[in-house]
């Protein structure tokens, strides 16, 4: 089968080319070695043999600059489509034919889709594609991605040149550089290299990765660049090729592009002249988005709307103005579409809540039914507790977040697809560069409060390597909304239990420690394991446009999948773990749990988990939850350990082990409308755990080793070698903020003593620092 | 006259003449068109002064003051 790869600039309307050509056959995999997304289908018509179309990320050039460059560079060359595909955005040629200028140099037959012909149709300007076809010497074809659906005259062009050979061409070929290319392209010829001209133009611009593999060749680049003299660049090789490329295509373009002329003035009807309105729509919306005085708020105000669609239980404040304060509601016939649009505490619910209580509701529906299945045919206590328990209870523990973070997921596309998120990275870039991050780190860290997976994988778009490893390592701290329950349920807990404060303000607050002990994180990697200059920041601000439907849809399915295929294996699996050390003793004596309680004398106070809760409880001694809890306080040991396998497993462990304490003398008693509140409140009675050390838990959880998926996201996403410190920096993040919350919290007077440890630790860092740049710069002058 | 980038007023124009600095950031400025005889006007400046906005090559680019320095432009007077 003939395969095609799809190259042109972001922006172009390449994905919706590839999902006009494919159709329903797309699926997504990922590039070999990293987890970029790797979009392939086929194309299928009637008179032609199926054609494999592979979509490459979208890039400005094939010099490496982020990740996505050089997968896209890797591919043709090893890869060796038949064909590629130049996707070029009619409406703004010359950025993106630069790319093609380098494309062109590479042994590959190549056709040039020349898409949003449409616009450039609307805007009355004219290409001639055939003086374009020429001068660039590959066929160039006119297409509308978004418009047309039949793309037979372009693969038919296509499927020609993919039979035909092509080798590779340069326009610096009429350019005094041309002696040095050939020259240069010999060697590469004798060494057998294929693409010796796209690989000789790369090492004479000092690409890196081609100087890296080929050294010795670099060194006849070197001597000519001595001898040579250009009057304005002088020996600057590197800038000669950039404009030259430049150059060539102004001179084409101007040829083959016809602009239309604006009309700046018009006559109205008592023949006044009137000046057009200035600039596109886009340009009109753009000055009240980034406003100097409204571009901030208004932000803030888009950013709430979003998190409040999602996780809102009160969608209109209907509740909170106390329109509702009556809770018995009786718009619905049942109970059961009450509870659906309304909230326990009776507001409108979001749509975000509501879809979860509907598949929550369902999937109840599927346990209980399965239960009453097992118990009628007969099946085992044990066996029923293993389905329905372990098996059913996770998995669909972990589908109820589905929904929300599709819809989270859903409200970032369209965010990103309409351009306004490269205007946040605009308006923030001056905050976040404090920092030591570029303004594009904002949306992988505003991510991370919905799912840290989906937010790691953003981090692709940023530009240097330890920008994005510094990103991925704070990501965890932007508490996600599997944190969100321990985060209520703690809450709720201890308000309720000492009636101190209001549990909305401490939920509240614990995001708040959470982004604060991010930005610490993220100055002290910026200055210690992670120094370097703050990386640039050059980035294109595209046209606002509407996203489109099919596009945003197929965004959401694949997330969808993804998401499933998760809870459908390493969820599982985890969970099913979990379920036998909870239901065995150390013996393997199963620990039987009825509706009367426990049935035997065994409890889960006896169970493996318990046992290994146990052993590492005194760890967390100096966080308030050690040693100093006494019998019980292995709980808490036990749900940050069951909290690395997936978040949601901490208060759901809280819930199981809430039927053993609740024979405790003075435990109980405790009523309240958060779910897990009177569990963990149940907790506290039994272990007799102080303010400061719950919230010490809280932080621990919220900061420490995110979830097994997560984890398993890092790794591919991190440079190899990474992960292990990652993992150790997650650790001792987390030790140390619960240690420092629990010290504070219990003597006030060891603030003193945790503000000169501060102290004396950035001064020392800064002395460290000083020396190793004097060394540095020792070793340069030598 | 010349100037550099980065001392440009909202709504000025000029003709890149030279691209100072070095590394993979003055690289990437090529790529996106920063290169000389390119036409630039700066469109804005972010809420908090810093990036800029300009446009050239008949798109929207953002670029920090810092590498906006870098950036020599002829402007006429």
């Amino acid at each position: 089968m003939i395969r095609v790869a799809l190259a042109g600039n972001p922006n172009s309307g390449k994905t919706t080319l590839f999902n006009a050509l494919t159709g329903s056959t797309a699926h997504v995999g990922n590039w070999p070695g990293v987890t970029v997304d790797k979009r392939e289908g086929e194309y299928k018509r009637k008179g032609f043999e199926p054609i494999s179309i592979i979509d490459l990320p979208g890039i400005y050039s094939l010099s490496p600059y982020t990740p996505e460059e050089v997968i896209s560079r890797n591919y043709i060359i090893d890869e060796k489509p038949d064909c590629v595909i130049n996707v070029v955005d009619a409406t703004n040629l010359e950025r993106n034919l630069y790319l093609t200028t380098q494309l062109l140099e590479m042994d590959v037959p190549i056709v040039i889709a020349l898409n949003m012909i449409d616009v450039v149709q609307k805007n009355k300007d004219e290409i001639n594609y055939k003086k374009l076809s020429k001068a660039l010497g590959v066929p160039v074809l006119p297409v509308s991605a978004l418009k047309e659906k039949d793309f037979s005259d372009l693969m038919q062009t296509v499927n020609e040149e993919a039979s035909k050979k092509r080798k590779g061409t340069t326009l610096l070929d009429k350019t005094k550089l041309n002696d040095l290319i050939n020259q240069i392209k010999e060697l590469y010829e004798e060494k057998d290299e294929s693409n010796s001209l796209f690989h000789a133009i790369k090492l004479i611009e000092g690409d890196s990765i081609e100087k890296k593999d080929h050294d010795k060749i670099y060194q006849k680049v070197e001597e000519a660049k001595s001898n040579f003299n250009d009057e304005i660049f002088g020996n600057d090789l590197e800038a000669i090729i950039a404009d030259e490329r430049y150059r060539f295509i102004q001179a084409e373009c101007s040829v083959s592009f016809k602009r239309h002329q604006e009309v700046e003035y018009i006559v109205d009807k008592k023949g006044r002249k009137k000046k057009v309105k200035e600039g596109t729509i886009s340009d009109r919306i753009d000055k009240v988005l980034t406003n100097r005085v409204f571009g901030l708020i208004i932000f803030a105000a888009i950013l709430f709307l979003v998190f409040h669609l999602t996780f809102g239980e009160d969608l209109f404040y209907l509740n909170a103005m106390g329109v509702f304060n009556n809770t018995d509601v009786t718009l619905g016939v049942g109970t059961t579409w009450e509870g659906i649009l309304f909230s326990s505490g009776a507001g409108i619910q979001s749509p975000g809540v509501l879809l979860q209580t509907i598949l929550v509701g369902f999937t109840d529906f599927i346990t209980e039914q399965v239960g009453v299945g097992l118990d009628l045919a007969g099946a085992s206590s044990w066996a029923n507790a293993l389905i329905c328990d372990g098996i059913l209870a996770g998995i669909f523990s972990v589908l109820s977040f589905l929904p929300q973070i599709l819809l989270l997921f859903l409200f970032f596309s369209i965010l990103e697809d309409s351009g306004y998120m490269a205007r946040v990275a605009f308006i923030l870039d001056r905050i976040f560069r404090r920092f030591g991050v570029s303004g594009r780190a904002f949306m992988p860290m505003i991510m991370g409060f919905g799912c840290s997976i989906p937010a790691m994988t953003n981090t692709r778009t940023l530009a240097t390597d330890r920008e994005r490893t510094a990103t991925i390592r704070v990501i965890p701290f932007f508490s996600c909304s599997a944190k969100l329950p321990i985060l209520t349920a703690c809450a709720g807990a201890t308000v309720t239990l000492f009636g101190v404060g209001n549990a909305d303000l401490i939920t509240l607050g614990m995001y708040g420690i959470g982004i604060v002990i991010a930005i610490i994180a993220l100055l002290t990697l910026r200055n210690t394991t992670l120094r370097g200059e703050t990386p640039p920041f050059i980035m294109e601000l595209p046209a606002y446009h509407w996203p489109k439907f099919s596009s945003l849809m197929l965004h959401v399915w694949d997330k969808c999948k993804h998401f499933v295929k998760k809870a459908f294996t390493i969820i599982l699996v985890s969970n099913l773990v979990i379920w036998v050390l909870q239901s065995f003793t150390p013996s393997w004596q199963y620990i039987e749990y009825g509706d009367e309680g426990f049935v035997t004398s065994l409890t889960t106070n006896d169970s493996i988990l318990a046992n290994i809760g146990k052993i590492i409880q005194p760890i967390f001694t100096p966080l308030g939850f050690g040693s100093q809890l006494g019998t019980f306080g292995w709980v808490f040991a036990v749900g940050a350990i069951t909290g690395l396998i997936a978040k949601e497993n901490v208060i759901a462990t809280f819930a199981m082990l809430g039927a053993v304490v609740a024979s405790v003398p003075g435990v109980g008693g405790i009523v309240s409308d958060i779910e897990g509140a009177s569990d963990v409140a149940m907790m506290i009675q039994a272990t007799n755990i102080n303010i400061p050390g719950i919230l010490a838990f809280v932080v621990f959880n919220m900061t420490t080793i995110p979830c097994f998926a997560a984890v398993a996201t890092a790794k591919a996403e991190l440079n190899k070698g990474k992960l292990k410190n990652t993992i150790f920096f997650w650790l001792i993040t987390s030790y140390i903020a619960g240690t420092v919350i629990y010290l504070v919290g219990t003597w006030w007077w060891t603030t003193f003593i945790v503000l000169v440890v501060i102290a004396l630790l950035i001064v020392s860092i800064h002395f460290i620092n000083k020396a190793r740049d004097k060394r540095a710069n020792l070793t340069l002058k030598n | 006259m010349e100037k550099t980038l980065d001392t440009f007023k909202i709504g000025e124009k000029g003709v890149i003449i030279k691209v100072n600095g070095e590394g993979v950031t003055r690289r990437r400025l090529f790529d996106m068109g920063v290169t000389p005889g390119a036409n630039v006007k700066l469109v804005k400046k972010a809420p908090l002064g810093d990036p800029l906005e300009v446009t050239i090559r008949n798109y929207e680019l953002t670029l920090r003051k810092n590498e906006a320095k870098q950036v020599i432009l002829k402007v006429e007077e």
